[in-house]
């Protein structure tokens, strides 16, 4: 039922915009066609202006992957990881979740295949997945498109965040699951 | 603090692999994520024209306006500093709105349309302003209803449950975003 409503939700949501942002504009007398180019314009401007930003962390990130640092900080991080209740085969999520969406993504993507998605592992990875955003990249991101250099008390106070949702993440799912 | 964490990754990635003796690998990396990052800029041109391109027709027709209208009680209690009908309170609440439903690729553009909104407002142009880490801190705490993604992945590779995790992911995003909202009210006096 709830996965019903989800998926045509999802199927719909284009569908039903595309067709009633221009309806609207039409009856509200909107020259609708000049004001989706003048848009599209900005969208240009914007991505461009991200790019330098994306650039900067996606390198940091894969220097330091590529090299075998994070699997080092991973290993070494285990004994705790056991200690908490996380399974290690989580362990990499965690770090990687407030640095990359995709990359995220793709090690939830990997766990779930390895593991199952109904085993505890599989439910884990999900809720860790889903407990915050991609911090490093919205703070980039974000504070990049206006060219804000100084971010104040943003990244610690993000990360704190995310910690809050991991351990909160963890927590019930060694409850529930 | 981005500063540091920065060059920490760098670092570490060319100290540790250069004590392994493959001090290879960190040209390679270096080079291929330096291409990989103008491809995926490059590939958000697309649906952030589209989507500007509405939301100019959406802007337009007043839209933005009447949903900010709507809204602006709750907004104007996050977002203290921003003006009354100003626009950047309507996009701010589609941002929210985009992501409570998993719909980050929407959220992604109105964020930045309100982060430049913001922008005219600040007085000082090379620091955040309030509202610019409020909006930002709630963006990272990712607070979500419907995990689209998530439940995409989990139904897609055979799951027998694949909302088992909503109610639980629901749980864990209020912690995240309680707690920044709190430490950001708490913080941004000081700094």
């Amino acid at each position: 039922m709830f996965l019903d409503i989800v998926s045509s939700l999802s199927r719909w949501s284009m569908p039903v915009i595309l067709f009633a942002i221009p309806l609207y504009g039409l009856l509200r007398g909107v020259d609708v066609y000049g004001a989706f180019v003048e848009g599209a314009q900005e969208g240009f401007h914007l991505a461009v202006r991200i790019l330098p930003y994306m650039l900067a962390i996606f390198v940091a990130l894969e220097v330091f992957r590529a090299g075998g640092a994070l699997a080092l900080v991973v290993n070494s991080l285990s004994p705790v990881s056991s200690f908490l209740g996380v399974p290690g085969e989580v362990v990499p999520l965690v770090l990687i979740r407030p640095l990359s969406g995709s990359g995220a993504l793709g090690v939830t993507a990997e766990l779930l295949r390895e593991w199952g998605p109904d085993s505890f592992v599989g439910k884990m990875a999900c809720t860790l997945q889903g407990s915050t955003d991609t911090t490093f990249f919205i703070l980039t991101i974000y504070f990049g498109s206006v060219n804000v250099r100084k971010i104040r008390h943003c990244l610690p106070v993000a990360l704190l965040g995310d910690l809050a949702g991991f351990a909160t993440a963890i927590f019930i799912c060694n409850k529930f699951f | 603090m981005l500063n540091v964490i920065w060059y920490l990754l760098i670092a570490g990635g060319v100290f540790v692999a250069s004590s392994r003796g493959q001090v290879d690998v960190v040209t390679k990396a270096a080079l291929s994520s330096a291409n990989q990052a103008v491809e995926t800029a490059l590939s958000l041109v697309g649906v952030m024209c589209l989507w500007l391109g509405l939301l100019k027709i959406a802007e337009r027709a007043g839209l933005v306006a009447s949903l900010a209208k709507i809204l602006r009680p709750l907004a104007r209690k996050v977002f203290p500093s921003i003006p009354k009908n100003h626009p950047a309170l309507g996009n701010i609440v589609m941002n929210i709105a985009a992501n409570l439903v998993g719909m980050g690729s929407a959220a992604t553009p109105l964020g930045l349309l309100a982060m430049k909104e913001l922008q005219q407002l600040n007085d000082t142009p090379d620091t955040a302003s309030d509202a610019m880490c409020t909006l930002v801190l709630l963006n990272t705490s990712g607070l979500t209803l419907i995990p689209a993604s998530v439940i995409a992945l989990r139904a897609g590779l055979g799951s027998s449950d694949p909302t088992a995790t909503v109610g639980v992911t629901l749980v864990a995003s209020a912690a995240a975003t309680f707690c920044v909202v709190v430490l950001d009210a708490l913080f941004r006096r000081r700094c």
